[in-house]
């Protein structure tokens, strides 16, 4: 019984560790050709140890072609567009699941149209605007649209951890008689912290790795954001690939690094609505 | 005192709602007019009404219905892979007793990683050269071909990159959701079915496979909303050539858009985009029964 029930396990790992190969060898070849000088991007038999690693990719990455520009550009787009969602999703939210109001139910509703609404089928109507309203080529036309895409799964997220959130302390709170505000400021949002942080990692992701709206209406070189910037290292006849891969591996860094520390809020987000329906 | 209570969660709605009402309602109002015109984007120029020359426009225009069938195309060679192999793995890592979190967080990478960064490193690895990763493999390793396939130069091998790359990047995430959906079924199922002879595939048809059939519907839904939006493999890989054999319906409509100039077609191929991917979505969840 003993003796089936390893060889049973050692199946499933194999098993496992074939499809991680198949998940993780890309990565460390990009790794590889990052270290890797031009002329032998392309050498046969290919290597994944480099024969000659240089870090000269990485150097000309930051100090030329303005890359540490778009970080700083992606960077506070992104710090100001979570902040954003953050502060107005919960204030929904909390208005959503705390209060009972003619209308409740229309956003509601809209929240979650807007959320299994194809993102891109707008993107025309959307650009005519920012047009009209002069933010194209500037941050605050990212920001926007940031906010607005990112939204709708915040409140649906946070709404319903709230309504989970037993009422008595807002009540208490209400007797002793606290606004509203400070209800929502001194309890709901201290409460929320798990909720808020799953919030905060799903935006942050669909932020930062936002490319579409940006490649559309950024047109000035220095406001680009990182996707926008390493799609434009790929040449229109060759390609520097080494160059192309220590930028995105650079550009991969905040992600890795809260993905590998909150991997618990990352997949609570990405399994919210899914299991439960 | 009480009607100010009674503005409270309007006045706490307002920033968000004026964010989605501007950015996400007005839009879908405006595309209408402009779907409508033949459409300028200098501010200055006419725009003058054309009825619904637009819409009748589509179907005649065999660049879309191409871009159509190519999306439909890889929608279900897409989706049909993530199920399946996401839920294989999830029964895997679900029945491991040690690494479970070190595996999981590895099929989980691609799913974290931009869709830019790995659009460039599949373009890269199916390099047409015999020192491309994939063709090294298939030609010197596997001995599977010849000479080095120039994946790229035609449409069905380029369909073979980009259909890899959307099943590749999208097996962690449903295999995330299906491991969760794992844990709600409960212990004494496995037990009873156990006790009455059932080996390891009776117990996944009969009591895994229904336990989750609710999540499997869900998650399908939400590949196929994902995979009829794929824009970016496109625009990274092949830009919808050659002649535009690879387009996709996404990347059509940005391309008319953007490219052609023409927004009043583009917004009239959104709507019935969006009509259709919406359409679909709602009927898979009727089929199956859930509301």
């Amino acid at each position: 019984m003993k003796r089936k029930k390893i060889l049973h396990q050692s199946i499933l790992t194999i098993l496992l560790i074939i499809g991680a190969i198949v998940m993780v060898f890309p990565f460390l070849y990009m790794i590889s050709t990052a270290l890797k000088g031009p002329v032998f991007v392309f050498e046969f038999p290919p290597r994944l140890i480099p024969s000659n690693p240089t870090l000269q990719n990485f150097i000309t990455a930051i100090t030329k072609n303005n890359f540490g520009l778009y970080f700083w550009n992606s960077t506070y787009i992104s710090i100001l567009s979570v902040s954003g969602i953050l502060l107005f999703g919960s204030m929904m939210a909390y208005a959503l699941a705390r209060f009972r109001f003619p209308g409740r139910n229309l956003v509601y509703a809209l929240i979650l149209f807007f959320m299994t609404m194809p993102a891109m089928s707008l993107i025309v109507p959307q650009f005519v605007l920012a047009n009209r309203l002069n933010v194209t080529d500037s941050a605050l036309g990212l920001i926007f649209m940031d906010m607005a895409q990112n939204l709708p799964f915040a409140v649906f997220l946070l709404e319903g951890f709230i309504r989970e959130v037993p009422i008595e302390l807002e009540e208490a709170a209400k007797i002793d008689g606290a606004s509203p505000a400070t209800i929502f400021i001194q309890i709901v949002m201290p409460v929320c912290k798990p909720a808020l942080a799953t919030s905060a990692i799903i935006a942050f992701l669909g932020v930062w790795d936002e490319y579409v709206w940006s490649s559309t209406i950024i047109n000035t070189p220095e406001k680009r954001t990182i996707p926008v910037a390493i799609a434009s290292f790929q040449g229109v006849h060759t390609t520097n690939w080494g160059l192309v891969f220590a930028a995105s591996l650079i550009a991969v860094i905040p992600v890795l690094i809260l993905f590998v520390s909150l991997q618990k809020y990352f997949i609570k987000g990405m399994t919210a609505g899914a299991v439960k329906g | 005192m009480k009607s100010r209570d009674r503005l409270f969660p309007y006045l706490f709605l307002l920033p968000g709602l004026i964010i989605l009402i501007v950015w996400l309602i007005y839009p879908i109002l405006s595309a209408l007019n402009i779907s409508l015109r033949n459409w300028s984007i200098m501010p200055d120029a006419p725009k003058p009404w054309v009825g619904l020359q637009n819409y009748t426009r589509i179907f005649s225009d065999e660049l879309f219905w191409l871009s159509l069938k190519n999306t439909v195309f890889y929608a279900l060679v897409t989706v049909i892979g993530q199920l399946i192999l996401g839920l294989v793995t999830a029964l895997l890592i679900d029945n491991l007793t040690h690494g479970k979190v070190l595996f999981r967080m590895l099929y989980y990478l691609p799913v974290v990683t931009s869709w830019v960064v790995v659009s460039l490193l599949f373009k890269f690895l199916f390099n047409s050269s015999g020192s491309g990763l994939v063709n090294f493999i298939l030609c010197d390793i596997l001995h599977l071909i010849s000479e080095p396939v120039a994946w790229l130069t035609e449409a069905k091998t380029a369909f073979v990159v980009i259909n890899s790359l959307g099943i590749w990047k999208g097996i962690g995430f449903s295999m995330i959701i299906f491991l969760a959906a794992l844990q709600s079924i409960s212990l004494d199922l496995y037990e009873a079915a156990a006790i009455d002879g059932a080996g390891v595939i009776k117990k996944i048809q009969y009591v895994t496979l229904p336990g989750i059939f609710p999540t499997i519907i869900t998650v399908s839904v939400m590949l196929l909303i994902g995979a009829f939006q794929t824009y970016v493999p496109v625009a990274m890989i092949t830009k919808g050539g050659p002649l535009h054999r690879t387009e996709m319906v996404v990347s059509y409509i940005y391309g008319t858009a953007f490219q052609n100039l023409d927004f009043g077609y583009s917004a009239a191929l959104s709507y019935c985009f969006a009509l259709l991917v919406f359409g679909l979505s709602r009927l898979q969840l009727r089929i199956f029964g859930r509301k």
